[in-house]
């Protein structure tokens, strides 16, 4: 069923008794050509492109709980490419495009808003930076503009620029970024997928893979084996516990990242807003509520939770930058579980098992990649050689010392 | 997290720095003919386990003593602080 507009007027005569689900529930079968898994928003954009862009057939997702039950609908739903580094911005600029084209690709609304995103530069030290990142944009034919204090003023006038201790002294502006309903994106990829023949199976946790010989041969899970000549992983987050199954160690830590929502204002924040230097960045969705977060909690968890320090951490951060903001109140916090790489990047690359493919490794930075990393991944698993974009995504850079450390803070997963 | 310090008592999580797996106090031999790799191992991999996990902890805001904390990663629980120092003696470190 394709969904328009006048697919709407005519339900909406009809009693809305013409809409069926928006994808099936199919029973496993014994063996796929590709099994992902992950019914996340990577492992769900991994199996449309498959199918559509690789005309891939006998697909699988097996998803252990719901899809988009993860770090899809936990995040707090920014688009962006503002990257310095080349083994990441080309990639991220790629994303970024798919984005602008997704709802058409994929006929489903996801509320894709290009609001902008606004870095706020509060020192010499960090205008250099910000400078340099801008450039590193715009040669890699993403858009970037800096922004006086003066234009910020006159586009962000409830900003005290003039404060003491942090006083804004420009920005970094990326116009085409934004924000994106995240549980759609999910459901719109899902239902790509199953439309294409894609398998979605829910309710279906792989407790172990089947290696012979070097080779995996499929997966052990809580609805009997399933067959696969390939297998690719994209659980973001549980990376080190599934391909623990496989006995592998990863370069990645898993920590708890929180997000907050305050209860719905009217329109007061145009954009996305970075306050870097004091650790919190903020957007403001559909329905009202401020949407912001900060930093990870910065201990290993698996608990989809975290702890009152770096609440009052965030909010302090808040209150410095939009003192207003104090009078709304919260609504709701959660946590989610983040795969925090040895350089802050990511991982899209074979295994030393045949027929074992990674997906992994996005740090706090996951959403903003969904596109691309199942493109990129699609890529991989259909044609067995990495994307263009996404060839510095390997395994053996950190033996090899090729990081890409965008913070360069070395091999300390909680501090990128 | 409230952490009970082996000299101090309870402290506030806060008031302390993660480092990460307490097996980063065994440092590989650089002699070894296998040095290049175990100091890749050793730098970059990480069991990275949901359950009980051994993590050193740095008392920065506090006596600034290293502590290895046994917590679970999936409840936040901490079953057991030993001071670091303890550790690696036991380890035969630093006789």
């Amino acid at each position: 069923m394709r969904y328009s507009g006048f697919k709407v007027l005519k339900e909406a005569l009809m009693g809305h008794k013409g809409w069926t689900p928006a994808w099936r529930d199919p029973e496993p079968q014994a063996s796929y050509d590709i099994v992902i898994i992950g019914g996340g928003g990577h492992g769900l954009a991994t199996a449309y492109y498959l199918a559509k862009e690789f005309k891939q057939k006998r697909i699988a997702v097996l998803e252990k709980g719901w899809i988009g039950g993860g770090n899809v609908g936990r995040n707090t739903t920014i688009i962006r490419s503002n990257y310095l580094l080349d083994g990441n911005e080309p990639f991220y600029e790629f994303s970024l495009k798919l984005w602008e084209g997704l709802e058409q690709d994929f006929n489903y609304n996801a509320m894709i808003s290009q609001r902008g995103i606004l870095n706020l530069i509060h020192s010499d030290a960090q205008r250099d930076a910000f400078v340099r990142r801008g450039n590193a944009m715009i040669l890699n034919g993403a858009d970037a503009e800096l922004l006086t204090t003066a234009q910020i003023k006159e586009r962000y006038p409830f900003l005290n620029t003039e404060d003491a201790r942090f006083p804004i002294k420009g920005g970094l502006a990326q116009h085409r970024g934004g924000t994106v309903r995240h549980d759609a994106v999910a459901w719109g990829y899902a239902r790509g997928a199953d439309s294409r023949g894609v398998d979605i199976i829910q309710n279906c946790e792989v407790t172990g893979f089947r290696i012979e010989n070097g080779k995996c041969l499929g997966v052990e899970t809580s609805r009997g084996f399933i067959g696969a000549a390939k297998v690719g992983c994209a659980v973001a987050g549980s990376s080190g516990r599934l391909m623990a199954k496989a006995e592998m160690r990863l370069p990645i830590e898993s920590h708890v990242l929180q997000a907050f929502v305050s209860e719905g204002l009217k329109p007061v924040l145009p954009g996305v807003i970075t306050f870097g230097a004091g650790h919190f960045y903020v957007s403001q969705s559909d329905k009202g509520g401020l949407v912001f977060g900060g930093d990870i909690d910065g201990y290993n968890s698996y608990a989809q939770r975290g702890n009152l320090p770096v609440v009052e951490d965030v909010c302090e951060g808040g209150m410095a930058i939009f003192p207003a903001f104090g009078r709304a109140r919260l609504l709701r916090m959660w946590g989610g579980i983040m795969d925090m790489s040895m350089d802050g990047s990511p991982i899209i690359d074979k295994t030393h098992i045949d027929g074992l493919y990674f997906n992994g490794g996005w740090c706090y930075g996951g959403f903003k990649a969904t596109p691309a990393s199942g493109f990129c991944f699609a890529h991989l698993l259909a044609r067995d050689t990495p994307h263009p974009t996404a060839t510095a995504y390997r395994f053996d850079r950190f033996e090899k010392g090729l990081m890409i450390d965008e913070k360069g803070m070395g091999n300390q997963p909680n501090l990128h | 997290m409230i952490i009970e310090h082996p000299l101090l008592g309870p402290r506030d999580a806060a008031e302390f720095t993660y480092l990460g797996d307490a097996r980063l106090i065994d440092r590989p031999d650089w002699q070894s003919e296998t040095a290049a790799h175990d100091f890749f191992e050793y730098g970059y991999l990480r069991d990275n386990p949901a359950g009980w996990h051994q993590e050193l902890w740095f008392h920065e805001a506090g006596d600034r003593s290293w502590l290895v904390i046994t917590r679970n990663t999936v409840t936040h629980e901490i079953s057991k602080v030993e001071l670091a120092r303890d550790v690696a003696r036991s380890r035969g470190r630093s006789k």
